[in-house]
């Protein structure tokens, strides 16, 4: 059993695979892409058409498009620098994309818990407070959220005061008193261990059956997701393939690595890239120094 | 009896205790206490303008004081040198050229001092209708924003997630800022009007569990100073201002010895 790093991390020469290489010669104005551009679909809740963002020179993203539809769970995965958070953040209208369009469906209502929330401790504020914060939820709402989210006992206490993992469990408590109906979470498992992991998306799934939002995450990890993610999307600047990822509870070489628990929460998203990149981020087509799957050890474990 | 002038003084001190603590409670949240000193410095330049041109010395200090703000948010656009350089940069530029502007007023001397201290006692009937007019303002515009002003300083990008203007909000709160400056600069003058905002408001926090509170016991510590600092004025004759101010200080002193006691 090798450490988490060592067997699911992708190795150095990573590969990713791609239909349109040309992507990034494509003019940068939507009405000029070609034809074949689906449109927005007109069911989702979000959708986004040849998002293109680039800052002091380089590009931060080239031609995403992306539709997030009810009841529908996401997961957004890449490596650091892959643009996740640039593309959370346009989707939400904190960023201006300088090409493409997002649009939203009129009813939409987004929870959102970001990255990382750094309270101040130099502003007082207890747990309720800041849930109720610009609401007009009524206390028993409040107590009844946070009992949805396991965290009655931080009531009274100052935020400044709780841990991380409670402190997020609290800014999603914040999310979900805002009835969306798309939750967006901004890497919600950054160090936390497997079961921690594991412990989120059951929670993450189960509000899901009962609120039926649809679900935005975006996730560090390469190859362990949510196993109840709809679709697995791997961004690096530009979308490098989607699919669906693979149950892992029944296989006891996963239980056996993740625990019995943890192995029905997580799944395993195999990558099926025909391009890789190299350490400047720049593409190239497939077979320089990488096969057409991306993880190295994932044809010998599944 | 008091004095008529005493009354003045204890009457615009206390107005500002009240109109200084919501205010003085933000810059405290989202440390911008030195941005709001810089801000204040320029004062004297806005004073230079009104008598040159003429027009109210109020308004002329509100002018300029939105002006530096917009300058500091414009210079920290660049990703260079941070912003408390660019603030040290334009702080001591405001008040060099401030001191010039006013030395180079024809006409009577103009008494540089009292615009960098104040003088409480000095108080006219018209000074506290602009700090009466001016507070009722300021405190009516606090109240209307308190919700997204709070959501903001708590988490910028949630709030802005969320659908919170943080432009918006950001320019009425520097808006508001310079009013503050320009409505206290009569009495504790531009050197010490950001110590009545920022030091009740330091002295209330580790006594406090919520905003609102917070904002509560800055406003009665401001005026508790106004109050003592008045006293010990008239009773050893040290300047107005500055007496208040070293008090709410010695309050500050001893509210964060007791904070920090309670650490282990």
């Amino acid at each position: 059993m090798g450490d988490r790093e060592g067997r699911l991390s992708p190795g150095a020469e990573e590969a990713h695979s791609h239909s349109h290489v040309q992507g990034q010669e494509l003019s940068c104005s939507l009405d000029a892409r070609p034809k074949s551009v689906p449109p927005f679909d007109p069911n989702a809740l979000i959708s986004a058409r040849g998002l293109g963002i680039s800052r002091g020179g380089r590009d931060l993203l080239v031609d995403v498009d992306l539709d997030i539809r009810e009841r529908e769970i996401v997961t957004l995965i890449g490596p650091n620098g892959a643009g996740k958070t640039t593309l959370v953040r346009v989707l939400l209208g904190l960023e201006h994309p300088d090409c493409g369009k997002v649009w939203r469906r009129k009813d939409l209502r987004v929870g959102y818990v970001p990255q990382r929330f750094d309270i101040d401790s130099v502003i007082p504020m207890t747990v309720t407070r800041f849930l109720r914060l610009g609401g007009h939820e009524a206390p028993e709402c409040v107590t009844k959220i946070l009992a949805e989210v396991d965290a009655s006992y931080t009531h009274d206490q100052q935020l400044a005061e709780l841990s991380g993992g409670e402190l997020q469990r609290i800014v999603l408590a914040r999310a979900l008193l805002r009835t969306p109906n798309l939750l967006v979470l901004d890497e919600p498992v950054q160090g936390v261990d497997y079961s921690g992991e594991a412990e989120l998306y059951n929670l993450i799934g189960h509000l899901r059956d009962v609120h039926g939002f649809g679900v935005l995450l975006v996730s560090h990890d390469l190859h362990i997701v949510m196993a109840k993610s709809d679709r697995v999307i791997c961004l690096n600047r530009h979308v490098c393939c989607s699919g669906v990822p693979e149950t892992v509870a029944q296989h006891p070489a996963y239980v056996r690595l993740f625990g019995a628990e943890e192995a029905r929460a997580l799944a395993v998203y195999r990558h099926h890239h025909d391009h890789s990149h190299d350490i400047a981020g720049h593409m190239h087509p497939a077979g320089e120094g990488a096969g057409e799957d991306s993880d190295p050890q994932g044809g010998s474990r599944a | 009896m008091l004095e008529p002038f005493m009354v003045r003084a204890l009457m615009a001190g206390l107005g500002l205790a009240i109109i200084a603590a919501p205010l003085g409670c933000f810059v405290v949240w989202q440390r911008m206490a030195y941005f709001g000193e810089t801000v204040a410095q320029a004062g004297l330049i806005g004073v230079a303008l009104g008598l040159a041109l003429q027009m109210n010395v109020t308004l002329g200090v509100m002018l300029i004081a939105i002006v530096i703000a917009c300058l500091l948010l414009w210079f920290s656009r660049q990703k260079f040198v941070a912003l408390d350089s660019i603030l040290g940069l334009l702080h001591h530029a405001a008040l060099a050229a401030g001191v010039i502007a006013i030395s180079m007023i024809r006409g009577p001397s103009v008494d540089v001092v009292g615009f960098l201290f104040g003088d409480v006692f000095a108080i006219t009937r018209e000074d506290l209708m602009w700090i009466f007019a001016g507070g009722a303002v300021v405190l009516a515009v606090v109240a209307w924003l308190w919700q997204p002003l709070l959501r903001i300083a708590v988490h910028e990008e949630l709030a802005a997630a969320e659908g919170v203007d943080r432009g918006r909000v950001r320019t009425v709160f520097t808006i508001l800022l310079a009013v503050m400056i320009a409505i206290a600069m009569k009495i504790v003058g531009f050197l010490l009007v950001m110590a009545f905002l920022v030091v009740p408001a330091v002295a209330a926090r580790p006594l406090t569990g919520t905003p609102e509170r917070m904002v509560v016991l800055t406003a009665l510590i401001a005026a508790g100073s106004v109050l003592a600092g008045l006293w010990l004025s008239a009773t050893v004759d040290s300047p107005g201002g500055p007496s208040i101010v070293i008090v709410m200080s010695v309050v500050a002193g001893v509210s964060l010895t007791m904070a920090a006691l309670k650490r282990p």
